[in-house]
């Protein structure tokens, strides 16, 4: 019998493709034989808005790339920015900042956690996920007064110090979390239908993962300890215990498997900063540059400026954010805006690796392995 | 007084009527505008009308149901606003339904994409036509009523290919070509282990098999054929969720992949009759899996209430709970991939159930039962 293949067109408005993403599948009935990834619905020209800012004035749009996690952003681009400028930053600052990106790490963890279980199938887990990160969100509301977009972490320190409460608060949540993070893997590990589903599935060998510049958890479960938390330590992480966690089979599972011991990881990160905290500010004393045609000082900040202007230059500075390697390029040509910035995120890189994990495999193939990669379309466009 | 062994719900009503000496002045009145017949025909559509109305309510009943099962083990309150503990909500959902527009796409097959839900809906309720609901609560006591049902649940696969063919959208193609190949894979199985059970009843009549269940094993557990063929309970199980489409066996739909499979093309009424055919559809396999294995409408009885009552009861009871078994499993597992399934079909259940029919042929050779 003649058959014919079928050029399925999947998105931009799919349940599954956590936004606007669309996929070009040729199809084989329900094998897919081709996949083009096809992007940009979501392009908001955030890079060329950065150089119609000041440098300070940009700080909340780095939230609007990765919203799941926007503390990781805001500091990416804060570290680029005190690099550039040679600002210093007070110890309690770096304290509280590493505390927000692993609490948001965690945070992002357990979105990833439900909308996989729900590409899969299981209505359950993210209903488990949204309550856990509700209480993550109440601490970050706590801090800065927003539960997604917080424009927290600034040059020269965070906007405010630690609120009265917060730290027995944490200490709350990260007893309930570690009950948590065991009953997932209790609840979802053992299932044969999940296991199913996740083991050999969207197999990507280490070696093309690197070639792809694939990062973070998704590049750990090809079995690379490719962290930057580790390899090119910044803020106190020299300092601190922890595990690079991977797992060397490079399928979904392993995926999965690589961001729940991470969670694990996150938690043990945030006890011991809670547990030393050190006194002092939350922002830098110091004054820096104030620009002459205003000279009006800051007053959430009262002697940090809100115009400033680092020596022309150019730094690149990049973070290990929940989803990997996020980098910002930033270009000073000595006046209060930047010159250029480029942004490197890790969703985008991630995610053009997906077609050559899943061709030859079905659609509930894609669903599952483009769960694992766990992109936000906000950080893939841009 | 009610107790005419082999009644129908015909013959019920004609003995309601004739004990409050009602049947004989209607028979006359008939009689002597010479439409005897008529009689007949008036008291089959009331019957009919109960039956409507009674799937009607429970499908609204079972919408709630699954809302607030699934919000159960979500830790969450599911609907509440609308009426007592939100158990109006269905009847919003309708009238919200039926205000929408009726979007027939451009290059869909007018009249085959408007007949779809319609064929759906009516196998569904077909199949409650021999399902008895208790002592002598049956339509028609059909001799060949398992037969009739399994052939009955055939067809919507059909009118799902119809449905997914006619919208003339992708997803939906391939929704409907999964239905008929989940189906083809699901029946064998779902027949060989009700075929067990028709080996220890020597019946097809779902009255028989029922009836075949009263009393008790070795004086204690009931006879149940869930405690005599324990596996073929499962493998009916397994299949029946298979037949029903649900999670994890839900690839007619699976939101996920395919949007909304065969019926993501429809809107309004006609997607209501898609939910409607769903839900009854649900009730209908349930009552079949507690008829088969469950001993269906047996259980003790209770003083001087009727009998028919208290066996609607229990009928109630026990298919509620394997359909509340039914929501439960959707909101625990993931679902399973589509080659997966067809794999454990004929890889694994058809050899079982083979194996199955063995096991029963055995015990009714050995006179067990």
């Amino acid at each position: 019998m003649e058959t014919e293949q079928l050029l399925l067109n999947m998105g931009p408005v799919h349940p599954s493709t956590h936004g606007v993403l669309r996929f070009k599948l040729r199809m084989d009935g329900e094998i897919i034989r081709d996949c083009q990834v096809v992007m940009g619905y979501l392009h908001r020209g955030t890079e060329k808005l950065g150089e119609m800012k000041t440098y300070l004035q940009f700080v909340p749009y780095t939230d609007r790339l990765d919203y799941i996690a926007a503390m990781p952003n805001n500091y990416a681009y804060v570290k680029a920015v005190e690099e550039l400028a040679g600002i210093e930053v007070p110890e309690r600052a770096e304290f509280i900042r590493v505390l927000c990106m692993e609490l948001n790490r965690v945070v992002n963890h357990l979105v990833f956690l439900g909308s996989l279980l729900l590409d899969l199938g299981a209505s359950t887990p993210i209903m488990y996920g949204f309550r856990e990160r509700e209480k993550a969100l109440q601490l970050f509301e706590m801090l800065c007064g927003a539960r997604m977009t917080f424009n927290y972490i600034k040059p020269g320190g965070v906007r405010e110090d630690l609120p009265e409460g917060f730290i027995p608060k944490l200490n709350e949540f990260m007893k309930d979390m570690e009950k948590r993070v065991d009953d997932y893997e209790q609840l979802i590990n053992g299932n044969e239908i999940f296991l199913l589903r996740m083991k050999n599935i969207g197999v990507i060998s280490a070696e093309e993962a690197v070639n792809y510049g694939m990062t973070g958890p998704s590049l750990r479960g090809s079995g690379v300890k490719y962290d930057i938390r580790r390899l090119e330590p910044y803020s106190i992480y020299p300092d601190l215990d922890f595990k690079v966690c991977s797992y060397p089979e490079g399928d979904s599972y392993a995926r999965y498997m690589v961001r729940i011991d991470e969670m694990r990881e996150s938690l043990h990160i945030l006890r011991q900063v809670a547990d030393n905290m050190p006194p002092g500010k939350a922002a830098t004393t110091q004054r820096y540059g104030i620009a002459p045609e205003t000279g009006i000082p800051s007053s959430v900040m009262s002697y940090f400026p809100r115009i400033f202007t680092p020596p022309p230059g150019e730094v690149y500075s990049r973070i290990e954010a929940p989803k990997g390697e996020l980098g910002f390029y930033v270009v000073s040509d000595g006046t209060t805006k930047p010159y250029r910035i480029k942004i490197r995120s890790p969703s985008f890189c991630n995610l053009v690796a997906i077609p050559s994990m899943i061709v030859g495999l079905k659609i509930p193939d894609l669903i599952a392995a483009f769960g694992t990669i766990d992109v936000v379309l906000g950080d893939v466009d841009r | 007084m009610w107790t005419g062994d082999g009644m129908n719900a015909y013959e019920l009503i004609v003995s309601i009527l004739y004990s409050i000496d009602v049947y004989d002045l209607l028979l006359d009145a008939f009689r002597s505008a010479g439409m005897e017949y008529a009689l007949r025909v008036i008291i089959v559509l009331v019957e009919l009308a109960v039956l409507f109305g009674f799937v009607l309510i429970t499908v609204m009943f079972l919408t709630w149901m699954e809302r607030k099962v699934v919000a159960m083990v979500q830790s969450r309150y599911g609907p509440m606003v609308t009426g007592p503990r939100g158990l109006l909500q269905p009847v919003m959902d309708g009238i919200k339904l039926i205000g929408k527009e009726d979007i027939i796409p451009a290059g869909a097959d007018r009249w085959i994409f408007t007949l779809a839900p319609f064929v759906v809906f009516v196998a569904a309720l077909l199949v409650f036509i021999p399902l008895p609901f208790g002592y002598s609560l049956i339509i028609s006591d059909l001799k060949v009523g398992l037969l009739y049902i399994i052939a009955i649940s055939a067809v919507s696969p059909v009118a799902i290919l119809l449905a997914g063919w006619a919208s003339n959208n992708k997803y939906s193609l391939m929704g409907a070509m999964r239905a008929v190949a989940q189906d083809i894979s699901y029946t064998i199985p779902l027949a060989l282990a009700a075929i067990a059970v028709v080996v220890f009843t020597g019946s097809l009549s779902t009255v028989d098999i029922v009836n075949a269940q009263s009393g008790t094993l070795f004086g204690i557990i009931p006879k149940w054929f869930i405690f005599i063929t324990p596996l073929g309970f499962i493998l009916f199980l397994i299949a029946s969720i298979a037949e029903m489409g649900r999670i994890p066996f839900d690839f007619q739909e699976s939101e996920q992949e395919l949007v909304a499979g065969f019926f993501t093309e429809y809107s309004g009424m006609k997607f209501a009759m898609f939910f409607l055919a769903e839900y009854a559809h649900l009730f209908a396999v349930s009552g079949i899996v507690v008829t088969l294995f469950f001993g269906g409408w047996t259980g003790p009885v209770l003083g001087n209430i009727p009998v028919q009552i208290t066996s609607l009861i229990y009928f109630l009871i026990k298919t509620y709970a394997v359909i509340f078994f039914a929501m439960w499993l959707r909101d625990t597992v993931p679902r399973v991939r589509i080659d997966q399934l067809l794999n454990l079909g004929w890889k694994i259940m058809v050899p079982l159930a083979l194996l199955n029919l063995l096991f029963a042929g055995f015990v009714v050779t050995a006179g067990v039962i």
